[in-house]
């Protein structure tokens, strides 16, 4: 759909249609000078929107391309000029139904001037109210009626046209109903006062919607608009999209980081709160990457650009919780099938309430079918339950976002507060995941971290005295030295700090959940866990006793051995996040029962769970075996969440029923998450389970509300109360309560903002 | 002629009744097939209302909305998790790439009017 400019007559139409036509690529073309638009269905691949425009503009036109970018600015002030025509129609029909009811209403119409009093002068009162006030409510009327569709504008139009109507022809032949035996008495003030209110409750609900979305609007502001691009020795100040990966930005004390990047050169402390939630400021250095948007608090520094655009984190927060926002919750499915039929079901009890109380009501039997089949019509509120979830779940996950929880779905935000058991990865989850080499021990002993002159000038050779240090750590890290693994990194440091040569190493191979080996020289060498030396028949018995000490200290301990032989064991410790102890705490006090997961041994991994307060373990556990453990728990009935950040983690991520991702972690596993905690803080676990839990509460109290105000008072509008206490509704007093019903349960949604994650 | 009146009117409140359940409840929509694009005009309802579109593929559905009621101003595809706004007389387009073949409704910000997608 192409805006096009330029058109006059019918001719003009013809003409552009015909350039369209016969654009190659384009098999369809219709041109609608009403709306001035051209609707072109075209094959991308034969032909793009330039070309099309261009053929437009070869013939005298012009058609616009861009129209649909409009920024969220813009989309705002058209809302808030929208409000503001809107304002002026409330205070404009309620002003008049308050002058019609002065002159009508029992009581105050002894006070009331006469000229009020007058039916005719509360006709050119009513008039305006019912067909400028109330146009929209014809207007969409009639569009839906075209598609064989009815909603609340229908109800709405439908209701006060028959009061005015009736009020209409009670004012032109009132000796009619006089001989009918009905008063001739006009009700205008229904008609104008009900279309008032029902406008008063669509501004403030419209008011209250626009604050549903404030955190996507939020993250949007944060965009920085330019960027000080260092080119030729020269800096010079570039929008924001025009911004390219390997551009070099100097970023000074104050400024917004524009793009993502990597430090080149310089340092400072960085605030991140904005994107990530965490609220301590970072320090970051010359390799470190910044985020895009995040503000520079302290030095100068440049850094090369190396995400831009869509690409850049901000960017992707903001499409997740678009997307968020967009899914739809499981609890809505029913509002939804209800929402479909309710307004035709609520006309025909309309129909009903009529056709009952002109049949069997009281004198007047025609007056009372009328108001009380208006009062029906008035006080169905279809839009409460349209509204009751999806407002919640934008506030709920906007609310996440704004802490650095990023909820994928409304699905997942749903399950979440059903969750009962936590499965926690240890390695770079509950631990930092850079491991340090803490103890390496002979065969027969622990040695002294002291180096001995005479080992260290024998390095190149691997005649080295058999119980040494060094050798253990030559051999080791040689053979590490291929893996990627996070305890080989450790092994190949400390070995660098130790200035240990390393060999050649030769058909190397990686055994998951074992660990590696290698030839160096022709000495087979394998280095891993108990399994792995039982796999190769290696005799440990000597070093039980060390052995065990180091894993009842929570340290991970790999064996070495060289050609059957054990040579000894190096011990690596993982430092446990700052912030794990207490989200564990937290969870537990929520009685979510909380399981750490590891490939580490049981004593190992014991040792660590105690230091977490972490009652379950489930140790020894190869990485493809953690989904399938996953699922064991799921067996018992229990909602299982799993926290991982790891490539391995993401099957059971994806076979949790809420799988969480740490925002440090790899693109697979966050791929495969539901939740993911960019805020890299453990204690959100916790926080991502209350969010969900006070979000559902807002939903359920919101659906019950709006369930629970249509079953209870579309029967008292029919007079269901009226056999029993004489009681009737008055159709001005069921606008009133509409109008409350749905700005009620926007209100309800917004005031999950105010929860305390 | 009392009677009489209360006999018509529950005719004619019977017959309102049945004419609104068939106007309403009874409609069948028309499917149009779509290959690359679609323009979805927005007004009173969604027309096309009922699109098929291929799986597998990327489809563009264009929508117009041209009707102010406020209940238009947002399109939900629940299913393809997007919430768009559709500012008035404004093309906003939508990209679909289904996996799954199915039927996946549409609908209004709040739900009051509908539409399908349906992948074959």
């Amino acid at each position: 759909m192409f805006q096009i400019k330029g058109m006059h007559c019918a001719s003009c139409v013809m003409v552009i249609e015909h350039a369209l036509k016969n654009t190659p690529g384009v098999s369809e073309a219709n041109v609608n000078l009403a709306t001035e638009t051209a609707a072109v269905s075209f094959d991308p691949k034969e032909v793009d929107e330039q070309k099309i425009s261009s053929a437009v503009s070869n013939v005298g036109y012009q058609a616009m391309i861009t129209e649909e970018n409009k920024t969220s600015d813009e989309t705002g002030n058209e809302k808030r000029k929208e409000l503001k025509k809107l304002k002026r129609k409330v205070f404009f029909s309620l002003s008049l139904g308050a002058l019609i009811l002065w002159g009508t209403f029992p009581g105050l119409t002894n006070f009331a001037p006469g000229f009020l009093k007058n039916f005719w002068v509360q006709f050119i009162l009513a008039a305006p109210v019912q067909f400028w006030a109330g146009f929209s409510f014809y207007r969409a009327t009639i569009s839906a009626l075209r598609h064989r569709t009815a909603n609340m504008d229908t109800l709405i139009a439908i209701g006060t046209s028959a009061a005015f109507s009736y009020s209409l022809a009670v004012l032109l032949f009132p000796m009619v109903f006089q001989g009918l035996g009905i008063e001739a008495m006009p009700y205008f003030d229904v008609s104008a006062l009900v279309i008032g209110l029902i406008l008063l409750g669509r501004y403030f609900e419209a008011r209250a919607k626009l604050g549903t979305s404030e955190a996507i609007k939020k993250l949007i502001g944060l965009q920085a608009k330019t960027a000080r691009v260092v080119k030729d020795g020269k800096e010079v100040d570039l929008p924001i999209d025009q911004v390219v990966v390997g551009m070099v930005i100097r970023v000074r004390p104050g400024e917004k980081i524009p793009v993502d990047g990597e430090i080149l050169g310089g340092e400072s402390s960085i605030d991140e709160s904005m994107v990530t939630g965490e609220s301590i400021p970072v320090d970051k250095t010359s390799g470190d990457t910044v985020i895009g948007s995040t503000i520079n608090k302290t030095g100068t520094f440049t850094y090369n650009a190396t995400k831009v655009g869509s690409e850049t984190m901000l960017a992707q927060i903001i499409k997740l919780v678009q997307e968020a926002q967009g899914s739809k919750a499981p609890i809505q499915r029913l509002a939804d099938l209800i929402s479909a039929y309710f307004v035709p079901v609520v006309i025909m009890l309309a129909i009903a309430t009529f056709v009952i109380w002109f049949d069997f009501g009281p004198t007047p039997a025609f007056l009372f079918a009328l108001l009380n089949s208006v009062a029906v019509l008035i006080i169905a509120c279809p839009c409460a339950m349209g509204l009751a979830t999806p407002t919640a779940i934008m506030v709920g996950t906007g609310k996440g976002a704004e802490h650095g929880i990023l909820i994928k779905d409304a699905a997942s935000l749903e399950t979440a507060h059903k969750i009962r058991t936590v499965v926690f990865d240890k390695t770079g989850t509950l631990t930092v995941g850079k491991p340090v080499v803490t103890d390496v021990v002979s065969a027969s002993g622990i040695l002294s971290d002291r180096r001995s002159s005479t080992l260290r000038s024998k390095t190149s050779s691997l005649r080295l005295k058999e119980e040494s240090k060094d050798y253990i750590l030559k051999l080791a890290a040689s053979l590490e030295k291929g893996s990627e693994h996070s305890l080989a990194e450790a092994i190949v440091q400390k070995a660098e700090e130790e200035k240990v040569k390393l060999e050649k190493v030769e058909k190397f191979k990686a055994i998951p959940g074992h660990g590696v080996e290698g030839f160096i020289g022709k000495q087979k060498v394998v280095l891993g866990n108990m399994r792995l030396m039982e796999k190769e028949k290696i005799d440990i018995s000597l070093t039980r006793g060390p052995l065990a000490r180091l894993e009842g200290e929570g340290k991970t301990v790999m064996m070495l051995a060289s050609d059957g032989k054990l040579v000894g064991l190096i011990a690596v410790m993982d430092t446990v996040k700052e912030t794990a102890r207490e989200g564990i705490e937290v969870l537990r006090k929520m009685k979510i029962e909380v399981v750490m997961i590891t490939g580490d041994n049981q004593r190992t991994a014991q040792a660590i769970a105690g230091q977490l307060g972490i009652d379950r373990v489930l140790a020894e556990v190869l990485p493809d075996q953690k989904e399938a453990e996953v699922r064991k728990l799921q067996q018992d009935g229990r909602v299982v969440a799993m926290v991982g950040d790891g490539i391995n983690d993401a099957p059971a991520l994806a076979a949790a029923d809420v799988g969480i991702a740490m925002g440090t972690g790899t693109d697979v596993a966050i791929e495969a998450a539901d939740i993911t905690l960019i805020n890299k803080d453990l204690r959100s676990v916790a926080a991502a389970v209350n969010l969900s839990k006070k979000t559902m509460r807002t939903i359920k109290l919101n659906l019950f509300w709006a369930f629970g105000y249509n079953v209870v008072l579309i029967p008292v509008a029919m007079g269901a109360l009226y056999p029993f206490f004489g009681l009737l509704l008055s159709p001005i007093f069921a606008s009133a309560a509409m109008a409350l019903s749905s700005i009620s349960v926007v209100s309800n949604s917004l005031l999950l903002k105010r929860v305390r994650v | 002629m009392e009677n009489l009146d209360k006999v018509i009117i529950t005719a004619s409140g019977a017959l309102a009744v049945v004419l609104t359940y068939w106007f309403f409840l009874m409609k069948r929509g028309r499917e149009v097939a779509v290959s690359n694009t679609v323009d979805i005009t927005v007004n009173g309802g969604y027309s096309p209302e009922i699109i098929s579109i291929p799986r597998g593929k990327t489809t563009k559905i264009n929508f117009l909305r041209t009707d102010p009621t406020d209940c238009l101003s947002e399109v939900v595809l629940g299913d393809f998790k997007i919430r768009k706004e559709l500012p008035l007389n404004q093309r906003v387009t939508v990209e679909l790439n289904p996996q799954k073949s199915g039927e996946f409704p549409y609908s209004c910000g709040m739900g009051m009017y509908h539409g399908k997608i349906v992948v074959k």
